[in-house]
């Protein structure tokens, strides 16, 4: 939701970047159950590593993003990275001092081994046949990369939302291969009302007549109804009542009523054309992985549904960030796992973020928000030696 | 550091687990880290602080103390401190119950309005200004100032046990004053106190 786009070079962040795309040869078994012999990822990198590979930061994207986190890919691009206000020279996330990674996860569409692929075995689409992953397969797969990359621990890892529950994941599941673990406007799992957000998603796109059961790569259609539907849907959870109010009132585009279903109020508009945006860019099996992963996260059913139990593994030191105005995962969700993580003994702060925007809050520049995570990475880079 | 600060760290035993409420910049925290080996988080609820904390490498946890420490176990801290705040909360009393349930042990300090300076103005018919309250009444945020003697016969009705107590004045000079009448003298009172009913383990 960037909205200003100057030219890259007036942007004074990193310019153009290449992104790359790295095969991980070594099988990866999921926790469907099935294993994947080999698996691609979108990955790209800025800054450099160290020479005792100590500085490293992995940032994981959340439902709907990619590698692409920074920078411009071509000079004439309208927008850059989905977190370029965050991460560059001199910004928060310093590339002058860290090397920053930044993947497409498995079951991405956006290069990434996943529904849109071809399947070796078969020839053909993987679709419907590509298996369902969850935060603990991404794990498994982005420690595959971390390998690849020769890092044996991140210095940071950080992530927003689903990207934050997986550097919860890391934490408890690899706690020697990261120190520090960033998780920003996340939740410990999702509630009721949040699986029920996405189960509407899902249907949407289920249900609409071009999906045919995700096989329409082979049919030649794409289900832009269900999946506007479902980003439209998306849209309206990231968004807090106040923001919409203040960006949208109840103004009739016409100014008066016209007494038909054509777009009359501004957030209509609005959302038709972020849910058609959204098509133009998004794999809707892809949308369907995603939520399931989302809807699937719960580190503490491993462990008997002890939050505590869970994160008593983990060896990193945390910082939790909340926003004031996100309601799908509000500010009482970043406490439980503050909570969870002083019952556990665990370095642990946190800090709730005065905002007005909602969720999407976590990909703005508030000043606030950027000085916590600038100190804190400051205090991160003086101990790896970055 | 502040001398109350440094009283406070010397109460403290090195590898405890403290829980400092309202820490302003984290200074005692990372004095204890630094000195004593001592694990522990600081509340604090304004951001600039918060801020600090986070400069300062002290775990700090954005939180008002009024609305409570439920999030936080029976006894689950050796020492949970509070410096300079009480005065400034809505029900102290409760605080303090609730830092006594928390910790094994909870090391207060307050500002003493029962100070000669302080008489002396309400004497003259003003409320006090001094260097321990240096904001006019409209503008403070103590809402509830005490005496010495006040809290200690509070202590007394909970049936909270006074560990050890020491007081400080303005000037290191008037020091012995503050200790043999701290109700008059002590600009500042400390206090370690420890709960009334002994936490079922």
């Amino acid at each position: 939701m960037n909205d200003s786009s100057p030219a890259p070079e007036e942007f004074g962040g990193l310019g153009i970047v290449v992104p790359q795309r790295i095969t991980l040869d070594a099988p990866l078994l999921l926790d469907c159950g099935r294993t994947l012999a080999q698996h691609e990822l979108m990955v790209e990198t800025y800054g450099r590593l160290n020479a005792d590979r100590s500085n490293a930061i992995l940032i994981c994207h959340a439902l709907s993003g990619d590698h692409h986190a920074a920078g411009f890919h071509a000079a004439g691009d309208r927008k850059p990275g989905w977190w370029d206000n965050c991460i560059g020279p001199g910004r928060p996330i310093d590339t002058d001092r860290f090397f920053v990674v930044c993947l497409n996860n498995l079951g991405g569409c956006r290069g990434s081994t996943g529904p849109g692929t071809i399947n070796p075995d078969s020839g053909k689409h993987w679709g419907p046949d590509f298996p369902i992953v969850t935060v603990r397969d991404w794990v498994r797969s982005q420690a595959l990369l971390a390998d690849h990359l020769g890092i044996r621990q991140w210095a940071a890892g950080i992530g927003g939302s689903l990207g934050g529950m997986q550097i919860m994941q890391w934490a408890i599941d690899l706690p020697e291969r990261i120190r520090h673990a960033i998780v920003i406007a996340a939740a410990p799992k999702l509630s009721a009302q949040n699986i029920a957000f996405n189960e509407i998603a899902r249907q949407a796109i289920l249900s609409d007549p071009e999906f045919h059961d995700g096989h329409f790569y082979e049919h030649g259609t794409v289900p832009s109804r269900g999946l506007k539907l479902a980003r439209m849907l998306g849209h309206i959870t990231y968004l807090s009542d106040e923001a919409m109010r203040a960006k949208f009132g109840r103004v009739l585009r016409g100014g008066h009523m016209q007494f038909n279903y054509e777009v009359e109020f501004e957030v209509e508009s609005y959302l038709r054309y972020q849910g058609q945006q959204f098509v133009d860019r998004f794999d809707a099996n892809t949308y369907l992985l995603m939520t399931k992963a989302l809807d699937y996260f719960d580190p503490a059913r491993d462990y008997s549904d002890d939050l505590v139990a869970a994160l008593s593994h983990a060896s990193a030191r945390f910082f939790v960030l909340a926003f004031e105005a996100d309601w799908r995962f509000s500010p009482e969700r970043s406490r439980e796992i503050v909570q969870a993580l002083v019952a556990a003994g665990k370095n642990v702060s946190y800090a709730l973020i005065e905002s007005q925007l909602g969720h999407d809050d976590f990909l703005m520049p508030l000043p606030e928000y950027h000085q916590l995570l600038r100190a804190y990475l400051n205090r991160v880079a003086l101990e790896v030696g970055a | 550091m502040r001398p109350e600060l440094r009283i406070i760290a010397e109460w403290i035993e090195p590898g405890a687990r403290v829980l400092d409420l309202g820490c302003g910049d984290g200074a005692l925290l990372a004095h204890l880290m630094q000195s004593r080996e001592v694990s522990g988080y600081g509340l604090e609820i304004d951001p600039a602080n918060v801020l600090r904390c986070i400069e300062n490498g002290v775990n700090v946890i954005e939180a008002d103390i009024d609305a409570g420490l439920e999030e936080f176990g029976d006894q689950s801290f050796d020492y949970v401190v509070m410096s300079q705040a009480l005065q400034a909360l809505q029900h102290p009393d409760l605080a303090i119950q609730e830092i006594l349930r928390v910790g094994q042990v909870g090391v207060l300090t307050f500002p003493n309005f029962g100070h000669w300076r302080a008489r002396t103005q309400l004497v003259r018919g003003r409320m006090p200004m001094t260097p321990a309250l240096p904001s006019r009444w409209y503008a403070t945020e103590n809402i509830h100032l005490c005496t010495v003697n006040d809290f200690e016969a509070l202590c007394q009705e909970q049936a909270w046990s006074i560990l050890r107590r020491n007081f400080t004045g303005p000037a290191q000079r008037q020091g012995w004053l503050s200790r043999t009448i701290p109700n008059l003298f002590a600009e500042s009172a400390l206090y370690m106190l420890k709960g009334a009913i002994p936490a079922a383990a």
